[in-house]
């Protein structure tokens, strides 16, 4: 098998156990959640209650592998049912108006973080003792901090008390969202509060790492036999050592994202920010348990998507991980 | 990975390790300055909850002594119900270590578990129990935490506990699988096993005992995992909203809107304390991490030589080993590091 089939495999194995899980959690737990959602929403046609008791299985319409088949092509359709707080809208509706926003957000943001944290983490690792080093506490001072907490922090001094930012929503109000100049410049004005953010909190875990695999790679031989060869310093650091501290540092990056990804929503709710996040807490407050379970599925793939194209980056840049696939 | 140390380790190290007295005098700033954040907040934990000078739910119905800025009578101020911050805080701090530290012991338990026997099985157990650990550890947890907890009719103390258990283990369980497999095919455990001890003594004597920093390691990061999650799970709504953990607190502070009436004194102390605690936690895990890599600590092991940053010369086989090991740790200790592909293809060879 070569290499590349068997992380497909390994990935195919990880959506089919978060599919699984997926469907079974309502099932398995205590209590009966479409009480708890009518209790919540009187409101709610009959129908929707028929629906609510298919997707969530109390009814049993079938067997359980009928319904759990049932299940499994409704989802590779895209289809997550009927929300039940903004009934009757399609939760797939709902999940494709913010997913743009945080795809956007949040990825920009995270592969900043990744690509000045690498940058200064090859600057603290080959200068090990330098003046890097001396705020690699205050760093670890800003990964501990919660998101979420952090935003707080930057919304009351940057937004509320010297308005350099403003304070929440994505965009300025008023605004019609389209491809229009105002709107993309005021959703980029709207954005740099969180992204700071989200750079501000992650960072310090790139640097961190890519520093101490640097100080580990700089003491290999081959490295110390290139500066004897008298080569310049640049060299050394970047085609020599940083090159291969870097395979490490990429692996890394497809977990991480993982963490990432969601400190960053639970941060979108300080912000008001129209993403998944904010969705997210609405369905929490209101037991909306259909919106819920897709927003899980939605991030579960996106991370385990951004691990496969991790991989194929490996791949590409380890000449060691090809040899490996050519003898497989 | 004591075994694994000596010879040509700094010696600074060596002495900390073997001599009692010298112990803390040698340890790593970092590891002291953690030690220290950490002590304090366990104390806090402890005396706090009996010194609190108000009941932090007791809600002051005088409207004077609603969203009072720090003062004399409350010194972290009041919140929009007239409750006392401090009082919530120091209830606060122990609600919230207590349930890290039970999560910790329960998920490095399972870790433990999980991997120890995946590698001292081998075979097809010790694929599928690979194959499980991998697989959570690539499931994003926070939203399948909040799945669980969201279909959960009551989602105290005991529940998040038991959900952030469940899914606290795998990075541990992956680390000490790693770990036994490198000390599998130790002659002192051939031994063992030529002498007649049975597999489970062979585990419990032989094998775990030479984990024992490995397994602190993966047990302080648990206790980060848990602080982290569950503030905010809490943060979020999904906890006892009736009791006050330093998740909690925040909640209420952003549903009662207490940025948008400018009372930081609501919401900074608990934050706050969270990233004291973590960075505590993170700090005191790299001390230990250079105790027993020498290469990551600080200035000492580099000089400036001719406008250039020389080291001492590469390690001995030996250290190499240990070095490499310290330092796939060292990335897991910041969350960073994962089953990389590498060690993946790898595993078999760890050893």
């Amino acid at each position: 098998m070569t290499f590349i089939l068997r992380r497909l495999v390994f990935y195919a194995v990880a959506a089919w156990v978060a599919l699984t899980i997926n469907f079974f959690i309502p099932r398995a737990m205590p209590g009966n959640a479409v009480e708890a959602i009518l209790g919540k929403f009187p409101a709610l046609q009959p129908s929707a209650y028929r629906a609510l008791e298919a997707m969530l299985g109390v009814g049993h319409p079938g067997s359980i592998w009928h319904q759990y088949g049932a299940y499994l092509v409704d989802v590779s359709h895209f289809n997550f049912g009927t929300d039940v707080s903004q009934y009757p809208a399609q939760v797939s509706s709902l999940l494709g108006q913010t997913i743009p926003w945080t795809l956007t957000l949040v990825g920009s943001a995270t592969v900043i973080a990744f690509l000045v944290g690498t940058a200064l983490g090859i600057v603290a690792g080959w200068r090990n003792g330098g003046r890097l080093d001396r705020v690699l506490p205050g760093l670890m001072f800003l990964q501990a901090i919660p998101y979420f907490f952090l935003a707080l922090v930057l919304v009351e001094v940057l937004a509320i008390k010297f308005h350099f930012f403003p304070i929440g929503q994505g965009y300025a109000g008023g605004l019609v969202p389209g491809w229009h100049w105002a709107f993309i410049g005021s959703a980029i004005y709207h954005s740099l509060l969180p992204a700071l953010t989200i750079v501000l909190t992650s960072i310090a875990g790139w640097m961190l790492q890519m520093r101490n695999v640097m100080i580990t790679t700089i003491g290999d031989d081959y490295v110390i036999a290139a500066q004897a060869k008298g080569l310049p310093s640049h060299r050394v650091i970047f085609t020599y050592a940083a090159r291969n501290a870097l395979l490490p540092q990429l692996q890394g990056f497809g977990l991480a994202l993982g963490f990432v990804v969601s400190g960053a929503l639970i941060m979108e709710i300080v912000f008001s920010y129209p993403g998944i996040g904010l969705l997210l807490l609405g369905a929490v407050s209101s037991n909306d348990y259909p919106l819920m379970q897709a927003i899980f599925l939605v991030i579960t793939f996106a991370v385990l998507i951004a691990n496969l194209i991790v991989d194929l980056i490996i791949v590409f840049a380890d000449p060691r991980a090809r040899a490996r696939e050519a003898t497989r | 990975m004591t075994v694994t140390l000596p010879i040509s380790a700094d010696p600074a190290a060596l002495a900390a390790e073997d001599v009692v007295p010298g112990r803390w005098r040698r340890m790593p700033t970092k590891a002291k300055v953690g030690a220290v954040l950490l002590g304090f907040f366990v104390l806090a934990a402890i005396i706090g909850p009996l010194v609190t000078p108000y009941d932090p739910s007791y809600q002051n119905p005088n409207p004077a002594l609603s969203l009072q800025a720090p003062s004399a009578a409350h010194l972290l101020g009041t919140t929009q119900s007239g409750q006392d911050v401090l009082s919530q805080l120091l209830v606060g701090i122990q609600l919230t270590l207590e349930l890290a530290f039970v999560v910790g012991v329960v998920a490095t338990a399972l870790s433990v578990i999980v991997g120890v026997s995946a590698a001292f099985l081998g075979g097809v157990w010790d694929e599928l129990l690979s194959l499980v650990t991998n697989v959570f550890l690539v499931i994003p947890a926070l939203p399948l935490l909040i799945i669980l907890l969201g279909y959960l009719p009551q989602k105290g103390q005991l529940a998040t506990i038991a959900v952030l258990a469940v899914l606290g283990w795998p990075w541990g369980a992956r680390l000490v699988r790693a770990q036994t497999l490198a000390i599998r095919n130790r002659d002192f455990i051939s031994a063992a096993r030529e002498t007649g001890e049975s597999t489970w003594r062979i585990l419990a004597f032989e094998i775990v005992p030479n984990e024992v920093s490995l397994i602190a390691a993966s047990f302080v990061n648990t206790v980060l995992y848990a602080i982290g999650a569950s503030v905010a799970l809490a943060f979020i709504g999904l906890a006892d909203l009736n009791s006050w953990s330093l998740g909690t607190m925040l909640y209420w502070a952003e549903s009662q809107e207490a940025l948008q009436l400018g009372a930081w004194w609501w919401f900074v102390p608990p934050g706050l304390a969270v990233a004291l605690m973590g960075t505590g936690l993170v700090l005191l895990n790299t001390g230990i991490d250079e105790l027993g890599n020498p290469r990551l600590r600080d200035a000492s092991s580099a000089s400036r030589i001719a406008g250039r940053w020389i080291r001492p010369t590469g390690p001995t086989p030996v250290l190499a080993e240990v070095s490499q090991r310290r330092t796939r740790l060292a990335g897991f200790l910041h969350s960073f590091s994962r089953s990389s592909l590498l060690d993946e293809t790898e595993a078999g060879d760890v050893r």
